[in-house]
């Protein structure tokens, strides 16, 4: 058993991920108070030279292998398994990705190590991880510890400043043996988007609208405003599923992250997947009915009027 | 292809929820449940590939006393069979959930087993990489466009990564999957005829154990403390609307 804090580094094309500066960064502060090393994993193949990108890990574990050189759940959680079991650290710090949500579940299963979901605070205290979750659509935080004092948690993007782990350095690379190889799942292909009519990662005013808006028809009067405001209509994920919108303009966890200069969130509840997206944005005004709505709690300023009554009120003065 | 699909019921955000007295629950007296939307996808998904490839569709709830309705709507939907799982006090955490979810698969043949991608109250984790490590079976979260292969021996499914980029990956049967969203929108399910059937219907009921625990330790819940928060303007929407055109201009934010 060690005191380490081990964190599992997500790259694509020979550049780490934005969440492995944010988790190295926080590991290496908790590392410091557990009185263990902050270690980074990698998997894939051919991928020493990461550890240039890696300075705030003490070290690097890798799995290097032909077979992972595309991310595959079942590979990546088997790896997974046999560095937890192996190492036995005080923490694994995975982030809340598609790819992490594929492996740390399943790898709490086969350890045995208990596992706090939905991360976006974690101290150590006493020798022992307090991890504080972030659960119902961002509207409870449950604040849990680890039975036998061990476990895993999967981190929400945003959760700790990438600048943390931003450290120069190399450290030492040490490699593990790829464990029995899982094929069951294989990887096909990467597709990536095509560009749409509008870069919303590149419009200074965002009038961005949520399941609150109703009915499709409504998008009318949202694409008025904005076009008073000189901005362009965006969305959260459900009327971008809905087809109302074009996936390029969802923001979020699973689209674009923006930094607008205004960013009006319409009838948006402002679930963590949401904020991912948009919490930067350098003025937040949320327009939602529901006093509770978590989008207040990153907004600048609130109003909880029917935006079906407010967004025209607002374009009559615009335009006007 | 034989298809199971595992739902659950989550609060309803649109209700106030609250802390109960020894604060590190909810208050569930009065919660309103809904369907956790991800179980929802998946049962849609589910029905949409038997419908393309054949085969039946059934649904599994661990029984906790409101399991009738959630099942009963499953029907209502179109699934061919409906299953109680256990018997529960109150829905579990994800670990329990996943060790009697695997034990009642053990005894309903599955070629796909569809869930959830997540739900707002997986605190310990997410269902369908647990059950999936209860059985042995390869598992992938966040699956859109499902499509099964020849012979139905294995499944391609999309991935989806943060700003759009998507893994196309090949899955062998049997698997679980984690669904995000479904190719359409979900079907609807008039009301009475829950009502009927949750009468009339015959639903399954496989025995499971209903121990194993999330080996979390819950310290506290609270109400996000998320520093100053939203400065809310107040009054009807034109008053509204006077202060955020004032608020836009000061910061020079207005065309001309
Ligand atoms: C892996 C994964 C990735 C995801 N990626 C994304 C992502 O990239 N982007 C994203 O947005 N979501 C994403 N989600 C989904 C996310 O979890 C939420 O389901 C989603 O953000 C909710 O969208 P919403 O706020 O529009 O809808 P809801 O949560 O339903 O909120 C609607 C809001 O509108 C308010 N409202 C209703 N009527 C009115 C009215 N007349 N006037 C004003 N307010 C009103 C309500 O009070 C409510 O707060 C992802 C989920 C998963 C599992």
């Amino acid at each position: 058993m060690s005191n380490d804090i081990l964190v599992l580094v997500e790259h694509r094309d020979g550049v780490v991920a934005e969440s492995a500066h944010e988790l190295l960064g926080r590991a290496r502060q908790l590392a410091g108070s557990s009185g263990g090393e902050a270690v980074a994993v990698v998997f894939g193949s051919g991928i020493d030279a990461l550890a240039g990108q890696l300075g705030a890990a003490s070290r690097v574990l890798t799995v290097d292998d032909p077979s992972l050189a595309q991310p595959t759940p079942a590979a990546y959680q088997a790896a997974l398994v046999a560095i937890l079991r192996e190492r036995q650290p005080l923490l694994a710090l995975v982030p809340n990705s598609g790819i992490g949500m594929d492996v740390a579940a399943g790898a709490s299963a086969a350890t045995g190590l208990p596992l706090a979901a939905y991360a976006t605070a974690v101290e150590v205290d006493g020798g022992a991880p307090r991890v504080t979750c972030r659960i119902y659509g961002g509207k409870i935080d449950a604040t849990v510890r680890f039975r036998d004092g061990r476990g895993i948690a999967t981190v929400v993007t945003g959760a700790f400043p990438a600048a943390a782990g931003q450290v120069a350095g190399s450290p030492p690379v040490e490699r593990v043996a790829l464990p029995a190889a899982d094929s069951r799942v294989r990887f096909v292909a990467l597709h990536r988007p095509e560009a749409g009519d509008v870069d919303i990662t590149r419009e200074a005013i965002l009038v961005s609208v949520g399941r609150g808006i109703g009915e499709q028809e409504n998008l009318e009067i949202v694409g008025e405003l904005a076009g008073a405001l000189g901005g362009a209509v965006s969305s959260s994920r459900p009327i971008v599923d809905s087809g109302w919108l074009p996936r390029t303009r969802q923001v979020g966890k699973s689209g674009l992250r923006v930094k607008p200069k205004l960013y009006l969130a319409l009838g948006i509840s402002g679930a963590p997947e949401h904020l991912e997206g948009m919490r930067d944005a350098e003025l937040i005004v949320a327009v939602n009915t529901d006093p509770r709505a978590p989008i207040f709690g990153v907004a600048h300023y609130g109003a909880t009027v029917d935006l079906l009554d407010l967004v025209p009120a607002l374009t009559r003065r615009l335009a006007g | 292809m034989e298809l199971a699909v595992l739902l659950k019921q989550v609060p309803d955000l649109a209700e106030e929820l609250e802390i109960d007295a020894s604060g590190t629950d909810l208050e569930r007296e009065w919660m309103t449940l809904v369907t956790n939307e991800f179980d929802d996808y998946a049962l849609e998904e589910a029905l949409q590939l038997r419908d393309e490839a054949g085969g039946s569709v059934t649904c599994l709830a661990l029984d906790t006393g409101s399991a009738d309705e959630l099942l009963a709507t499953c029907l209502a939907k179109g699934a061919d069979r409906a299953i109680k799982v256990g018997s529960f006090e109150r829905q579990p955490d994800s670990h329990t959930a996943a060790r009697a979810f695997a034990t009642a698969l053990g005894r309903v043949p599955h070629d796909l087993v569809l869930t959830g991608v997540q739900a707002i109250d997986d605190l310990d984790g997410q269902v369908g990489p647990l059950v999936a490590a209860e059985l042995d079976l390869p598992h992938v979260s966040v699956v859109t466009h499902i499509a099964i292969g020849p012979g139905g021996r294995a499944a391609t499914v999309n991935q989806e990564y943060a700003g759009g980029v998507v893994a196309e990956l090949e899955v062998d049967l049997p698997a679980v999957l984690g669904v995000q969203t479904s190719r359409v929108t979900p079907r609807y399910a008039p009301v009475s005829r829950v009502r009927q059937l949750m009468k009339t219907a015959e639903m399954g009921h496989v025995e499971a154990p209903t121990d194993g625990g999330s080996g979390l330790v819950v310290e506290a819940m609270a109400l996000p403390q998320t520093g100053a928060g939203a400065e809310m303007l107040g009054g009807g929407a034109d008053a509204v609307a006077d202060r955020l055109v004032a608020i836009l201009r000061e910061r020079g934010l207005l065309k001309a």
